[in-house]
């Protein structure tokens, strides 16, 4: 394919879709209605004054603390628990309970038993999002390959060094996974702490904005939450692919064969 | 297989030394579940008990469960139970049929696929929750502010799936259907949708639990009714009763999981039996 | 036991008086589950002594694995013992290395072919400069240096093969024990790792325990063939196999002797299945 060609794929709808969006707001005196051209000045007048460094970076700062930790635990305690048996089958079913409890409901709760700070902030990130990695590591650790696991005994592999590169590399398909939906609970999570019991941050902003019918800043709120969303994926998918760049070959040569 | 069988499992009584060091305490791991379970719930009951925490912050597991089986007792409870099962449920259907029929146009033809990637990629990431004001805006706090992100949130994860389902279609089997000239319509239905079925499955299971949460969410932090808005009223106000809601929104995300991975199983066994009989 | 005649023909050969190396006697090994115990291995004994090359060749499920696993080490066996050096194996010896059938299973999917051959050494402790030299060599001696830098995904079975092979002789183990290794490859290639294997084995002194199901890949390779019953298993004949050294596939195998040797072997494991259809 030409790079003209992928560069039309690749611009082609969103200019499209631009553009009639663009036609409909001239065309509109709904007050609701996000004004294409004046919507970069609001944006930056929004986001990039005061509030960039006591909302915006706050914001991403819990979001990123909670769900890094979120996923460093996930991963420990799933390999422990995935490689003993016993300890699965006594804590699993209780874990799938807790997977299943909506992480939202978890901010009146720790809200009440933390009260309304950054720490509880944090931990309900926390609380919310460890679930699927956590769940995703026991089903890759107890899934490793026997052959595999054979072949690191009989090499005399044992302890961290057969953690290290037999068992997580192994494992890593799955654990991303979970990552990736521990990421999206993680954002979630973020904004309806906020929204919920805050007085700053992203999500309550966008809340006053929406209140008091700034609705141009609501706008902009709404764009950059899908932002910072674009942007933990773009970073996920560039992890992704370098941790999983070997898991993604042999699919291929799998496929084509 | 049956003459061997026989002489092994002779020789096999005839040699017990060596058994119980293998077998250890034959526990089903069905038997240590609910063991886990009673065990955390007696944590639970205990740490209450002993003061570490106050009942007021943390009400005792007994008295969690008790007032989860009052409640269960109250009609109000199934109507808020009836509530936020029918925004997960209308909200699940809308999503699953758009993503379904927009995903098998988009999937069925090359063009659309490589034209739509960018976009859905951009849109996908987009956290449903900020969609929160808007849809707030456009219906105040009434049921539909909530239905808007249960559908945004569920589409994407049945849209993805249903595009990889379609992009799993046999090269060969399709070029044997271009061959004896079938068109659009026969292929989507002979060809695309039978490939994308387990795909579509697996989408809707992962929308049914996103579709769950952001209902509850929904019903949270914008109102309208259900189990969500009665966690947010009972809050700081009936301790006891928030904890025996939220116990009670994690045992329907149980039942909705449990029941959405036996469905999938069912079509996916359909599909890998029909699969071997194609083989065969 | 038959094969009387054949035993009295190995007394001749070189390899009589070389320290026996590993030792399995009475090894008996029975599977233990909620169905009914099945008994996979019983009694077996024999003997490898240094340096020698011995194939390991019965019929489909007659417990080749088992013992296999038993002497790496792997499996706990119910009774009898195996003995490396003179010492009891309990756990897998460090003397030892296996080469599974499963090549795709066995590498490291996540690793370059230097990485996985260099992993047990690095793992050893062995320094840098000694590594990449027996790395370097081993791979030599299969004949993959340019495939140095690849994931063993990119190649194909054979030379997948070859990488594990190569991994198990850089490991520099005095044994070396070989499941099945070339059951899931092609014909050709078959043949062309029959005869690495008779390279190796001569250009690295090891050990080697080969297991096969194919009768005329025993006699090609083995110094020696054991040849085992149908479950329950026992070493049906100890037969030397009296072929010239300098083994090719042409000229070996359209070797009267050769021919001879294989009827044999043919002969022993029919009477072994019909043996066993008797006593069940």
């Amino acid at each position: 394919m030409t790079v003209l060609k992928k560069t039309a794929y690749l611009l082609g709808l969103p200019i499209l879709l631009i553009g009639l969006w663009w036609l409909a707001a001239r065309n509109s005196t709904s007050f609701y209605m996000p004004k294409p051209d004046t919507m970069i000045q609001t944006f930056v007048d929004t986001w990039f004054g005061g509030r960039f460094r006591s909302d915006v970076l706050p914001s991403v700062g819990r979001f990123a603390v909670g769900t890094l930790l979120a996923i460093a635990l996930g991963i420990a305690a799933g390999v422990w628990i995935g490689s003993v048996r016993r300890v699965r089958s006594l804590l699993e079913p209780m874990l799938e309970f807790f997977r299943a409890i909506p992480p939202p409901v978890l901010v009146p709760v720790l809200a009440l038993l933390i009260g309304t700070n950054d720490r509880m902030k944090v931990i309900v990130i926390i609380f919310g999002a460890i679930w699927p990695v956590l769940l995703n590591t026991i089903e890759g650790v107890r899934s490793v390959d026997t052959v595999l696991l054979d072949t690191a005994r009989t090499y005399g592999l044992r302890g961290w060094a057969r953690l290290r590169t037999v068992t997580l590399p192994s494992a890593a398909p799955q654990i991303m996974a979970g990552v990736r939906q521990s990421l999206a609970i993680g954002l979630i999570l973020m904004v309806i702490s906020e929204m919920f019991a805050s007085s700053s941050g992203l999500g309550f902003t966008i809340v006053v904005f929406q209140r008091s019918f700034a609705i141009q800043e609501m706008w902009s709120g709404i764009i950059l939450l899908g932002l910072i969303g674009v942007a933990v994926s773009i970073v996920f998918q560039f992890c992704e692919r370098r941790i999983l760049h070997w898991y993604y070959g042999q699919k291929e040569v799998q496929h084509g064969r | 297989m049956s003459p061997a069988n026989s002489a092994l499992s002779a020789a096999g009584t005839a040699a017990p030394p060596g058994r119980p060091r293998h077998r250890g305490l034959a526990v089903p791991s069905g038997v240590l579940g609910v063991l886990g379970i009673v065990g955390f719930l007696a944590t639970w009951e205990l740490v209450v008990r002993s003061g570490l925490v106050e009942p007021r912050y943390l009400p005792a597991a007994s008295s969690v469960l008790g007032e989860l089986a009052s409640l269960a007792a109250t009609g109000s409870f199934w109507e808020w139970v009836g509530l936020t099962l029918r925004t997960w449920a209308v909200g699940l259907a809308v999503a699953g049929v758009a993503a379904i029929v927009l995903g098998l146009v988009i999937g069925s033809s090359r063009f659309l696929r490589q034209a739509t990637h960018s976009t859905i990629e951009f849109l996908r990431p987009i956290p449903s929750v900020a969609l929160i004001p808007l849809a707030v805006l456009l219906y105040g706090t009434s049921m539909q502010a909530t239905l808007l992100l249960v559908v945004y949130a569920a589409f994407w994860q049945v849209l993805i799936q249903v595009l990889y389902g379609a992009g799993d279609v046999d090269p060969v089997a399709d070029d044997t259907a271009r061959s004896y000239g079938l068109g659009w319509t026969a292929r989507v239905r002979y060809l695309v949708w039978p490939s994308a079925l387990p795909y579509v499955m697996t989408g809707l299971r992962l929308g049914a639990a996103v579709a769950l949460i952001l209902t509850v969410t929904g019903e949270l932090v914008i109102g309208g009714g259900g189990l969500g808005t009665q966690i947010a009223l009972a809050q700081g106000v009936a301790v006891t009763e928030m904890y025996a809601l939220v116990v009670a929104t994690g045992l329907i995300g149980v039942a909705i999981n449990l029941l959405a991975r036996a469905v999938e199983k069912r079509a996916l066994r359909w599909h890998v039996s029909v699969r071997r009989e194609a083989v065969a | 036991m038959a094969g009387d005649s054949a035993i009295a023909a190995s007394d001749a050969r070189k390899g009589t008086d070389a320290p026996v190396t590993l030792s399995v006697r009475g090894l008996q090994k029975i599977y233990l589950s909620d169905n009914g115990d099945v008994e996979a291995v019983r009694n077996l004994t024999f003997e490898l002594r240094q340096g020698e090359l011995v194939c390991l060749v019965g019929p489909s499920g007659c417990g080749k694995t088992t013992l296999l696993r038993c002497i790496a080490g792997l499996l706990e066996p119910t009774a009898g013992t195996v003995e490396l050096d003179g010492a009891q194996v309990t756990e897998p010896p460090k003397k030892m290395a296996v080469v599974f059938q499963e090549y795709g299973r066995s590498l490291f999917a996540w690793m370059t072919v230097r990485q996985n051959v260099e992993l047990p050494l690095k793992n050893a402790g062995m320094g840098k400069a000694e590594r990449t030299a027996a790395v370097d060599k081993a791979l030599h001696a299969v004949g993959l240096d340019h495939a140095a830098g690849s994931y063993p995904w990119q190649l194909s079975g054979g030379m997948q093969q070859r990488v594990a092979i190569a991994r198990a002789v850089a490991y520099q183990p005095e044994v070396l024990l070989m499941d099945e290794p070339f059951a899931a490859v092609d014909a050709q290639t078959r043949a062309d790792l029959e005869d690495l294997i008779r390279t190796v084995w001569k250009e690295f002194g090891v050990t080697v325990l080969f297991v096969t199901h194919d009768i005329d890949e025993s006699v090609y390779l083995g110094e020696r063939v054991l040849i085992l019953s149908n479950s329950p298993t026992v070493v049906q004949e100890d037969l030397t196999i009296d072929l010239p050294a300098e083994r090719d596939q042409l000229t070996t195998r359209s070797m009267p002797r050769f021919t001879e040797l294989r009827a044999h072997v043919y002969e022993e494991i029919q009477k072994a299945k019909r043996g066993n259809g008797a006593t069940a």
